[in-house]
């Protein structure tokens, strides 16, 4: 008895992330799972209040809301989605990587999972500046115009109303945004300490929550892409 | 026992093809946008935007194979609350001018 007793208390010292108040790794880790999966359910509520926010005023004013979203650049946003992806691909594959064992894969893929997201932030930096030039920037200087119908007839578009769409167009990007920031300083993190040799097949948690974390700021651009810049469109 | 963590994740072929899979339905999503479906667009834009959240959810975020079945209840329970959120504010809304 004290035998099996002394090897189980040697195997789990194998693993020195494990923490003693769990029973062992999977434990731990279906734990740290558990806690992020709880946080990012407050992020998604989170951003809820804003899409609530949105679709409210979307309903109420769909005409300046229209107009506001044509101003939009689609192949912007489009590549900009496109990054986000394949920036979720290269985190799955990071994590993947990363069970295998395999150190030097796993700090490329980081390494890539930061340049994608800089790039999504680099475009997204040239159609802010766009819009600074354009005066689409809620505040004294807004003005929105050279919005035509399928004659080429201008319509008059009410100027609170679009700033309205504008309002919510930069706190729901600018937001977005900020978990980008914070996404690829975390990836940076991760991927010195991937370097370093941190993580292991048998302790890899922080890419996995990491990942999770990242993936979820990519659903919310999948729903802002189409809910901002995509309103009608076809006239 | 602790050692051999179960394997998650899936091949890299499959996370590939996942990939294409929503790199395809975002350009169906833009497609879409051009083509007058009177109040149906808005329902394409956002059904299709459902079916690349829940394949990010299910395959890359590993909700679908995950060990701990908690871990998908409290994803459901989120979303579930979202979805109080918008529609309980949308029935008010939505309902002023019926007077």
């Amino acid at each position: 008895m004290h035998d099996s007793q002394a090897t189980t208390v040697e195997h789990e010292a194998h693993n020195p992330a494990l923490v003693h108040q769990f029973a062992d790794a999977q434990q731990q880790k279906n734990a740290a799972s558990l806690g992020m999966w709880l946080f990012l359910v407050t992020e998604i509520m989170f951003f809820g209040g804003m899409f609530c926010a949105y679709l409210i005023y979307r309903l109420a004013h769909f005409n300046a809301f229209a107009a506001g979203s044509q101003q939009l650049s689609i192949l912007l946003g489009a590549t900009n989605t496109a990054v986000l992806i394949i920036s979720s691909v290269t985190v799955v594959l990071a994590v993947k990587a990363a069970e295998a064992g395999k150190r030097k894969v796993l700090v490329s893929y980081l390494v890539v999972t930061v340049l994608l997201g800089m790039t999504f932030l680099v475009i997204k930096g040239f159609e802010y500046k766009e819009k600074f030039e354009k005066h689409h920037v809620p505040g004294e200087t807004f003005s929105l115009t050279n919005t035509f119908d399928d004659n080429g007839k201008q319509i008059p578009i009410n100027q609170k109303k679009a700033e309205l769409f504008f309002s919510l167009y930069f706190a729901m990007t600018g937001m977005h945004a900020l978990h980008m920031i914070i996404g690829c300083g975390l990836f940076s993190v991760l991927a010195v300490l991937a370097w370093k040799g941190h993580y292991t097949p048998s302790y890899f948690t922080p890419i996995e929550n990491a990942g999770l974390y990242w993936h979820l700021v990519d659903i919310i651009w999948i729903y802002l892409f189409p809910l901002l810049y995509l309103i009608s469109r076809h006239s | 026992m602790s050692d051999n963590a179960e394997h998650t994740t899936r091949s890299q072929g499959f996370y590939l093809s996942i990939g294409m899979g929503l790199l395809v339905l975002t350009a169906t999503t833009v497609g879409a946008a051009f083509v007058n479906l009177g109040p149906f667009n808005p329902v394409i834009a956002l059904l299709i935007a459902t079916i690349k959240a829940t394949l990010v959810v299910l395959f890359f975020m590993h909700v679908k194979g995950a060990s701990e079945k908690l871990t998908a209840a409290v994803v459901v329970s989120g979303f579930f609350f979202l979805a109080i959120l918008l529609s309980l504010s949308l029935a008010d809304y939505l309902t002023r001018s019926w007077r």
